[in-house]
């Protein structure tokens, strides 16, 4: 299933935070967003996903979901939004009930979710005994539960510290590799965008416009921690950004 | 003691000459972190206790001004021993179990419409704060009037002076239920239902169980207002008949039973706190 953005633009009341984005989410590939704050890209991912409602432009599924597929657009959030008073496992037979799925068949999901995402031992552990990387690890589980047609990930690794956050890209990139899935990737930090994204969207400053796709060919499985050619990406991006990064950050906020 | 009690202070006894000594670095840091302290509690209620006994046995306290604890103690058993303490106990426990249950069920489903719906809680919430200052108490006749002099008046007027509390707690606690959760549990295409039967309540619980501890206590005190009225048993008209004998030592046994009633209520609602609230950290 593929996803195709015309001509989006927002405001909020006379504030206009994205401007006339145009872009395509080819299926199987992962489209990484990146722009300094405050440049609509997490309100780009909400439109996306249909909890946001654009006041133009149009986001349309081209194709239908694959078979078997709950939910087809999923996302993966930023703080994990697991529930803290449900386990591991009944954080994700959480997302199986409302699709009557229950019993033997909710558990053999759940059994194979926990196994891909290395979580099988802590299928009885509540969210606060985990650490973050845990926590996301489980919300990855969830959302490979419903096996969704596009991930819609918002700053998945950003709580988390730089070792857990390279644990958490090697772990991503092995489930891609071994079922490529459709996924929009949100993330200020460049290094994640080199590593995960076949294409790169640059957003600028608000309001956030398309300023560049740089588009990658290496295999995911080929990209490694401190590879000089993605290094050279990144520096690419970080020109590109900078300038529009500084101006961001010197804004001042009237929200 | 305070929390704040600070660490032993750096010895300041003569003056550091200026050498290149090593010296350890001041520390600053620590207090500000209540932690439990076991048996200060107890410890307290029995000085306090020991005093006034000690005060109305040797005089300073004159008899007029506070009963003697032993002989509030000894109207207790006397109490107990002629089985009046259970005639007055049973009908009051009933009252405030009957009223309070009508008041916070009817509080907490209240509470709940209120924070999902913008139009009830627009329209009920100045109503519930023209309604919580009012002293229940005096509503008390006109609960005769509507319900009979009988129970239900009782019943209601408990119910009454619960349900305003439960409401404000429980619309509170649905606001402060973390809206990441809601948005993840509509992206997973939860129904309504759903998300309010599975994220909206069991995140509302920690903020529903405290305000049922003041709730509850609200109900125990109006246990007296509602025994005012036609009444022959029940421990609020036990006090209030002492009271009006100026019998100090019944009225304060009287006192004495509602406050460990109020002890124990609070402690039941710590265990319902520790078994459903397991995952708080």
């Amino acid at each position: 299933m593929e996803i195709r953005l015309s001509g989006v633009s927002h405001t909020y009341d006379d504030f206009e935070v994205l401007q006339d984005i145009n872009l395509d989410i080819p299926d199987g590939r992962i489209v990484c967003i990146v722009g300094p704050s405050g440049c609509g890209k997490s309100t780009l991912l909400r439109f996306i996903g249909g909890l946001e409602r654009p006041t133009h432009g149009d986001i349309v599924q081209i194709g239908d979901p694959p078979k078997g597929c709950l939910n087809p657009l999923t996302y993966i959030f930023q703080d994990f939004a697991l529930l803290p008073w449900r386990t591991v496992r009944g954080n994700i037979s959480l997302v199986l009930e409302d699709h009557g799925i229950g019993g033997a068949a909710a558990q053999r999901i759940i059994d194979d979710v926990l196994a891909r995402t290395k979580l099988s031992d802590f299928a009885h552990a509540l969210p606060k005994q985990l650490s973050g990387g845990m926590k996301q690890r489980v919300a990855i589980a969830r959302a490979l539960a419903v096996n969704p047609a596009v991930m819609l990930m918002d700053e998945p690794l950003s709580a988390l510290d730089s070792q857990t956050r390279e644990l958490l890209m090697d772990d991503l990139i092995a489930l891609w590799t071994r079922a490529p899935f459709t996924a929009v990737y949100v993330t200020h930090n460049l290094a994640e965008a080199v590593r995960l994204g076949h294409s790169i969207v640059v957003l600028s400053r608000r309001p956030g416009r398309i300023r560049e796709i740089v588009h990658l060919d290496r295999p995911l499985d080929e990209r490694a921690y401190g590879d000089a050619d993605l290094e050279a990406k990144q520096k690419h991006l970080w020109d590109l950004m900078r300038d529009e990064a500084r101006a961001a950050d010197a804004e001042l906020m009237n929200v | 003691m305070s929390d704040l009690s600070l660490p032993s202070a750096p010895p300041a006894d003569k003056p550091q000459p200026t050498t290149n000594q090593p010296q350890n670095v001041p520390f600053r840091g620590g207090g500000f972190r209540p932690r439990p302290i076991k048996g200060i509690g107890i410890a307290l209620f029995v000085i306090l206790i020991a005093l006034a006994e000690l005060g109305t046995r040797t005089g300073w306290i004159s008899a007029l001004t506070l009963p003697r604890p032993s002989d509030v103690f000894s109207t207790f058993i006397e109490l107990y021993q002629t089985g009046l303490l259970f005639e007055h106990m049973a009908p009051s426990l009933m009252r405030f179990l009957v009223g309070s249950a009508i008041g916070v069920f009817l509080g907490i489903a209240v509470g709940i419409t209120i924070g999902l719906f913008s139009l009830v809680r627009a329209g009920l919430v100045p109503l519930v704060a023209a309604i919580f200052p009012i002293p229940k108490i005096a509503l008390l006749p006109l609960f005769v009037i509507w319900f009979g002099i009988g129970e239900a008046s009782k019943y209601a007027l408990i119910a009454f002076g619960t349900f305003t509390p439960t409401v404000v707690a429980t619309f509170g606690a649905v606001d402060n239920v973390d809206r990441t959760l809601i948005r993840m549990g509509q992206s997973f295409g939860l129904s309504w239902f759903s998300i309010v039967r599975k994220i909206v309540l069991p995140g509302a619980m920690p903020g529903i169980l405290s305000g049922l501890r003041i709730s509850l206590a609200i109900g125990i005190i109006l246990l007296v207002a509602a025994e005012m009225i036609g009444v022959e048993f029940g421990i609020g008209s036990y006090i209030n008949e002492a009271g009006n004998l100026y019998d100090l030592e019944r009225l304060f046994a009287g006192v004495v039973i509602l406050s460990i009633f109020g002890v124990l209520v609070s402690a039941l609602i710590g265990l319902i706190e520790k078994h459903l609230l397991k995952w708080r950290s």
